[in-house]
């Protein structure tokens, strides 16, 4: 790895959220004493070292730190514990098209731009012409840009911002924007800059684009460092995380240690056994519920419901009653033969039951289980699918 | 060693260009805004001052007849001036937090943002005192006699006092906003302590006529009347006039540039004190600025 270009070291960032926030020199006083503001860290002791001409994927929950700890080493914040050191012109697309002003033409709003980003007047005209062409404003440019659909606002934003040069990319989530053709572009566009030996880092939501750009992967959390190294594994990581991430647990009868529970969940491809978290319509997909109960309980029976795009409901399946074993786990396996094809992200909605009486013990729901890609489709859906309960592999 | 230095020094000449580049890019968007859509564009601001000076000598000439002559003259000498001041540091008071969209998502050196409204300002001063000496030249022409020089002093104390201003007034306005409304009641106060509308013999004379010369002392302390009598004085020519009843009127201080010049310096060095503390400032805010707004 040549000497890294981005240092970052113990970096934390401590915001206070104010309950009643003075803006003014009377609320200050007034306030003084009684203020009650709570510190938030939105990034924990995160440690990164990233080198020249890496392409690093930045992966994590909503409200994780992922876009604060773009604006710390991008400088625009200062981080409240550590140190960042950043070696090389930096180059922040936090927001597209941030600064640029409706009144002024295209044209007009390239030159203010780029000067913001830090280029001078000669490099923008040197550039112009790539720039407009870039964008496909050739017609517009002489526009105000308050006329500009959002779609072309986007696309001059990129275009300025790339035009830069960059040593260093930070890229927060501004790929999503635009349609599909300029997308492709945009990432012909990263990698020209990867080739050039440009540091990428970047923020998504799609995970698929992770392991298709980057070199490595980086998963936050909480506003801590969960995952660093392999970008593969990394989106492998956020999406366990997002899965087994409950989004509550209800319902049932009995105290709560002593009732039946389930305590994890697992999603795999049935024929090679490799966890995944996205699936292709047609694919077969295997889930596994681990499910605990108080030693000597009567049998249980798993209901597992899924909700598909739109939180449409829809198929449900029912396990047969599984026998706990002698350490009280019962391993339950749904195993669908072939996906619809209807893409997007699924729900679970899990229930613990007791087969008599039809009690349910826990009930807990996963949205984001899986994401399926694939055509859109419609009609008749016929789900396959079997359930097994799984011989009791116990991990001492 | 010495190249390392000398690229270091490369880069950071190549970095200030940029910045000057930014800065002058601001401007120019400034003034363009100001103007789209208003089919006189810049002109409207050249109607500004002479308007002034047509209503001036109307009103002092006729309505309020004063015992001064070309009344006008000696108000537009301070008054252009501390328009600059006025709108500049009114402007800048809101720089900042006009422009937080540009301060949460891009990383720029921020300071350009106060100083792209003291420049905005600047560009209207030249403009409006370009046709203040037009309107001199067939009007009053004695003022562009030796004395003239006392405006570059004068115009570059007021730039670093402006400028100091605004740093401090838009750094401090993103946390109390309070600044915005505390300074605009500041100025109207501050432009009566000036003498702007008045010559500022009147107060000298009525300080002494009470025995409080030495308070004069005080009100000349203000660096804007240091400014603004200077500006008067090379611009406005005799300290003593025959008035408008027929005797002698002083205006201004009489004697050499000795009253002016001192009191200027002392004007740069309260200036150039407020610019540590506006540079300090600013600097110790900034890194806030995201935050905050």
């Amino acid at each position: 790895m040549a000497s890294p270009t981005i240092v970052a070291a113990g970096v934390g960032k401590r915001f206070l959220l104010h309950h009643k926030r003075a803006t003014s020199l009377k609320e200050r006083l007034l306030l003084h004493r009684q203020s009650s503001s709570e510190a938030f860290w939105a990034l924990r002791d995160v440690d990164l070292q990233i080198g020249a001409g890496q392409t690093v994927g930045l992966i994590g929950p909503n409200g994780s730190g992922k876009s604060t700890l773009l604006k710390v080493l991008s400088g625009i914040l200062a981080p409240t514990t550590g140190t960042v050191s950043v070696r090389g012109r930096i180059a922040s697309l936090l927001e597209l098209g941030a600064g640029f002003n409706g009144e002024l033409t295209g044209r007009e709003n390239i030159y203010l731009n780029a000067a913001i980003l830090g280029l001078s007047r000669r490099e923008t005209e040197r550039y112009f012409d790539e720039i407009v062409a870039f964008a496909e404003l050739e017609p517009f440019i002489d526009n105000q840009v308050k006329h500009y659909s959002s779609g072309q606002y986007v696309r001059l934003g990129f275009a300025v911002a790339v035009h830069v040069s960059p040593d260093i990319l930070l890229v927060d989530e501004v790929l999503a924007v635009g349609d599909e053709s300029f997308q492709r572009k945009c990432l012909n566009k990263i990698g020209e800059f990867q080739q050039r030996g440009c540091t990428i880092l970047f923020v998504t939501h799609a995970l698929d684009l992770i392991p298709r750009i980057c070199s490595r992967g980086v998963v936050l959390d909480h506003g801590r460092v969960l995952h660093d190294g392999d970008p593969v594994e990394a989106a492998e990581r956020l999406r366990s995380l997002l899965g087994t991430g409950a989004d509550q647990s209800g319902g049932g009868a009995g105290p709560a240690a002593e009732r039946p529970r389930v305590t994890a969940v697992r999603l795999f491809d049935p024929a090679s056994g490799a966890e995944k978290g996205h699936f292709r319509g047609g694919e077969a997909m295997a889930v596994e519920f681990d499910v605990a109960s108080p030693a000597g309980s009567a049998p249980v029976a798993v209901r597992l419901a899924v909700t598909g795009p739109a939180d449409v409901p829809m198929w449900v399946m029912d396990s047969d009653p599984l026998h706990p074993g002698p350490d009280g786990l019962a391993t339950v396996r749904f195993t669908v033969k072939e996906l619809p094809q209807l893409k997007g992200i699924y729900a679970f909605a899990v229930a613990v039951r007791d087969p008599a009486s039809n009690v349910t013990y826990d009930a807990r729901r996963f949205s984001e289980a899986f994401l399926a890609v694939g055509d859109t489709g419609t009609g008749v859906l016929e789900v396959v699918w079997t359930t097994e309960q799984v011989e009791n592999q116990v991990e001492r | 060693m010495a190249q390392v230095r000398q690229a270091a020094d490369a880069r950071a000449a190549a970095q200030s260009r940029v910045r000057l580049e930014l800065l002058t890019e601001l401007i120019r968007k400034d003034l363009k805004v100001k103007y789209k859509n208003s089919a006189l564009g810049f002109v409207w601001s050249l109607a500004n001052p002479l308007l002034y000076l047509a209503v001036f000598t109307l009103v002092f000439s006729f309505f309020l007849q004063g015992n001064v002559p070309w009344f006008a003259v000696l108000f537009m000498s301070g008054y252009l001036i501390w328009s600059f001041f006025n709108s500049a540091s009114l402007d800048a008071t809101g720089a900042v937090v006009g422009n937080a969209n540009l301060v949460r998502k891009v990383r720029f050196p921020r300071v350009v943002l106060p100083l792209a409204s003291v420049g905005f300002a600047g560009v209207h001063l030249a403009l409006q005192l370009l046709v203040f000496f037009l309107f001199l030249v067939p009007f009053y022409p004695d003022a562009f006699g030796p004395q003239l020089w006392l405006v570059a002093p004068a115009l570059a104390v007021a730039v670093v006092f402006t400028v100091a201003m605004s740093l401090l007034a838009s750094s401090l306005n993103v946390r109390y906003r309070d600044v915005q409304h505390l300074l605009e009641i500041t100025l109207l106060a501050w432009f009566w302590l000036t003498p702007i509308v008045y010559p500022v013999t009147v107060v000298r004379d009525k300080l002494a006529g009470a025995g409080l010369l030495w308070m004069f002392k005080f009100y000349m302390a203000n660096p804007m009347t240091s400014v603004v009598v200077a500006a008067q004085r090379a611009i406005y020519v005799h300290p003593v006039v025959t008035g408008n009843d027929g005797d002698l009127v002083q205006v201004l201080p009489a004697g050499g540039y000795g009253f002016y010049l001192q009191w200027l310096a002392v004007a740069a060095a309260i200036s150039a004190g407020l610019l540590v503390v506006g540079l300090w400032t600013f600097r110790r805010l900034q890194a806030d600025f995201a935050e905050e707004l």
